[in-house]
């Protein structure tokens, strides 16, 4: 380890290390977009980042180490020596975006990786802290490369026909000049699938979800926060507890029970069940979130000859509505999410929800870009209603579950 | 003069507020006994029980009606005919009895000794019907004119047929042969230890994973925010969409991920990810990590916001390297938190149904316990074997949730 931590022998290392990551990702990027063949080269990723790495050390400003990269690559990738290998038929467009995406993804954060990087020897602070640098570097790619692929998989699969994707499964290029042709199969779920209305049924209930889950939870949060009665701490335990029943162990006896009663496949089954399953989670959350507010308020309401349930009504909600908003969220994601119950309790295809409307979708005589599809329209409701309330939502899910 | 004590027992207002709290408990105590104490109970009750899927239904008796003899004309000779069947092949039905309404201008030739006939109401009693019971009901008739000046069919009014029938689910029939079913042989075994790893390297998969997010996100810098967001999507997006993105994704046949393998020559044919019996398991496991690391990089970037910068510069100050303030800091900061995040994850991974069954159905190793209680219930239409399966789970929760409160109140002062 002590012979590693000089500046002549990081820099390439980090640099070949970085080149194969950039060269890897430039391929797998370019491969989803185009359909065409790109690979990274190991050797030559190698080779060339290992020089990379040396230059940025003597060359010290960042940009000029930029633009001697792309240069660089740019020189090599026209040779036919890059760190990405092109297959035949890749056009000039594509092949510039390469050289440009490889250069910069390898220059410039290789710059800065190596920035005050001595050529000797390193102390453990400079060598921990190129290092340091470059795994956030690959960080930031793995991570986002993960998340990002399978959704773009989902949507793009989707804009496509079944002949395209069976003759390029990796090519997501699509035809803008078909226009609105690009979102037939979401036109044929909604006309022919009646997905418009398992949308809407997937709505009403999971509203309908929250205003009885909170209907529930919080007198039964504020009686958990505020008042004292004998056996409160054994209640506010099993509260917990009763989420982590399983709802495969639960929806045995239920789907028993309704099939007696008459109650599978209704609508009323399914909105008497779901909020039961929500309500113990809004319930801790909230009492966290209610024993966070200052009681002399309330006392002060009591004084003034409120009784307690016009505190709770003039003092205790208002104050609260951030909590709310949150907690309706959670809840709201969670009634729209939920497939298990729906997929045993729905047999009837008028009354479909959204998730069990695609499980359906799953049989080998409907196309795949139908389904995937049906996966985007139940995806988007609930990321446009995240990202627009990303606020309460991380709050909700990091609020009262646990402290800190 | 008396000493003074202070109050025992509790005093008015005491009880007036007790009263007011069990009130506001109530409607939540009273739906969470509904939905989740009165199936757990049922769950041990079925779990004794002999029931298969068909068992559902109480068995009944059946019949159907017609008129033979294609009768033309008034004096034509005709049979009424009752085609009578026990629903159950094995369950007793009782006291069996038969009601009807017949139409005019029949008169019966001879009447079968079960059964009167007065004016139009026709009514037999059978007694008792043993399991798979058959029989036929015939009744000669001559048919008079009366009948086609009606002109109605003999069988446009309604049999009624009723008779008492005990369901399995409410007898006093128990046994043991559920359990037996499930804890014989090898099968039981394997179905456990795929649940232990999934649920062992799932829990500290998105856990690690969830560490270095956090990691990467604990720096403010231009677009902080969107990563953030985009990092939290695997979690909010719902779990059948992301599951069927996986499936297609990773498909043998025409999955993008393995057209991209091939054509980069990491393999020289494609990868049936979720048909390979070891590496099904390891892939639905990396789901289970990709999908939960979010709730696990959320909490733990809210608990690093909250560490207080003041140490890390008095580490600076020492001369620490980054990964000594990691190491010698940030993660003892971080363990509360950690162990609370891996013992409830590690129980909502133990309980996790959905991924694994959109996933795999339990196929090429990966069946789990809560893909057990499916399959022996709905698949092999075994209701008392998934209930015995879910007793089974209940145990092991129950010993997670004795350790998990012993620990956690000591973590978070519960």
């Amino acid at each position: 380890m002590k012979y590693l931590r000089f500046g002549y022998i990081t820099a390439p290392v980090l640099g070949a290390l970085w080149l194969f990551v950039i060269a890897t990702t430039v391929s797998v990027a370019m491969s989803f977009a185009t359909g065409a063949a790109f690979r990274p080269s190991f050797t030559l990723s190698v080779a060339i980042g290992a020089l990379l790495g040396f230059g940025a050390l003597y060359l010290q400003s960042a940009s000029m180490s930029a633009a001697a990269a792309v240069l660089g690559l740019a020189v090599t990738l026209a040779a036919g020596a890059a760190p990405v290998v092109v297959g035949d038929g890749v056009g000039l467009t594509a092949l510039a975006l390469t050289a440009l995406a490889t250069g910069l993804g390898a220059g410039v954060p290789l710059a800065r990786f190596l920035d005050e990087m001595p050529a000797g020897a390193l102390t453990r602070h400079e060598f921990e802290g190129a290092v340091l640098k470059f795994l956030m570097g690959f960080g930031y790619i793995f991570f986002t490369a993960l998340v990002v692929i399978p959704f773009y998989v989902m949507v793009m699969t989707s804009l496509k026909n079944q002949s395209e994707l069976i003759q390029n499964p990796l090519d997501f290029s699509i035809d803008l000049s078909q226009g609105w042709l690009l979102f037939r199969s979401y036109v044929e779920l909604i006309r022919d699938f009646r997905f418009g209305e398992y949308l809407w049924t997937s709505f009403y209930i999971s509203v309908l979800t929250v205003f009885i889950t909170l209907a529930f939870a919080i007198p039964g949060a504020y009686a958990v926060a505020r008042l004292r009665f004998r056996g409160r701490a054994a209640f506010s335990r099993s509260i917990l507890l009763i989420y982590m029943v399983p709802m495969i162990v639960l929806a045995l006896p239920i789907y028993i029970a309704f099939s007696m009663t008459g109650l599978r496949n209704s609508i009323a089954g399914i909105v008497m069940i779901y909020p039961v399953t929500t309500i113990p989670v809004a319930l801790y959350m909230l009492q966290g979130y209610f024993r966070g507010l200052p009681a002399e308020i309330e006392e002060a309401g009591l004084m003034d000859g409120l009784s307690r349930l016009r505190v709770i009504w003039l003092i205790t909600l208002p104050l609260s509505l951030p909590a709310l908003a949150s907690v309706s969220l959670y809840v709201f994601m969670i009634a729209w999410n939920e497939f298990l119950l729906a997929f045993m309790l729905l047999d009837d295809p008028s009354k479909f929800t959204l998730t069990r409307g695609i499980a359906s979708l799953n049989s080998s005589e409907i196309p795949r870009q139908h389904l995937m599809a049906g996966s985007v329209i139940a995806t988007l409701p609930i990321m446009a209603i995240f990202l627009g309330l990303e606020r309460f939502m991380t709050k909700g899910l990091t609020a009262g579950s646990v402290k800190g | 003069m008396s000493e003074m004590t202070p109050p025992t027992g509790s005093g008015p207002l005491a009880r007036r507020e007790a009263r007011l709290a069990w009130s506001l408990l109530a409607p939540t105590l009273f739906a969470v006994a509904a939905v989740v104490i009165l199936p757990l109970l049922a769950v041990f009750w079925i779990s004794f029980k002999p029931v298969a899927l068909a068992d559902l239904r109480a068995p009944a008796p059946v019949v159907r009606e017609d008129l033979r003899g294609r009768p033309e004309a008034a004096g034509d000779e005709a049979t009424v005919r009752y085609r009578l069947r026990n629903s159950s092949q094995d369950q007793v039905v009782a006291d069996v009895v038969l009601t009807d309404t017949w139409t005019e201008g029949l008169t019966v030739l001879e009447m079968d000794p079960r059964c009167t006939l007065q004016g139009t109401a026709f009514r037999c009693e059978f007694g008792d019907w043993e399991g798979g019971f058959r029989d036929q009901l015939t009744i000669p008739v001559t048919v008079e004119q009366a009948y086609f000046d009606n002109g109605a069919e003999v069988d446009e009014t309604e049999v009624v047929i009723t008779g008492k029938a005990q369901s399995v689910l409410t007898s006093n029939e128990f046994t043991l042969e559920n359990f037996a079913a499930i804890f014989d042989g090898q099968e039981f075994w394997n179905v456990l230890w795929v649940t232990l790893f999934y649920t062992v390297v799932g829990t500290v998969g998105a856990l690690v994973t969830g560490l270095f997010a956090a990691m990467l996100l604990n720096h403010s810098f231009m677009g902080q925010g969107i990563l953030r967001g985009l990092y939290l999507f695997p979690y909010v997006a719902p779990v059948i969409a992301v599951a069927f993105a996986w499936l297609l994704l990773l498909d043998p046949f025409s999955g993008s991920l393995n057209a991209l393998l091939v054509q980069m020559g990491v393999t020289d044919q494609p990868i049936n990810f979720f048909g390979q019996r070891p590496l099904a398991l390891f892939t639905v496991t990396g789901f289970e990590i990709w999908r939960y690391f979010p709730l696990s990089f959320l909490f733990i970037l809210a608990r690093m916001q909250s560490i207080d910068t003041d140490m890390y510069e008095a580490a600076d100050m020492d001369g620490a390297s980054p990964f000594q303030k990691f190491w010698y800091l940030s993660l003892p900061m971080l363990l509360g938190i950690l162990s609370v995040l891996f013992l409830l994850r590690f129980i909502w991974t133990f309980n996790k149904f959905d991924d694994i069954f959109l996933l795999t159905g339990g196929n090429a190793g990966t069946r789990t316990l809560t893909v057990n209680v499916y399959e022996q219930a709905f698949a092999l239409s075994n209701i008392g074997a998934g209930a015995a399966v879910a007793v089974v789970i209940f145990g092991c929760l129950l010993l997670f949730s004795a350790f998990f409160f012993k620990f956690i109140s000591r973590e978070e002062g519960l």
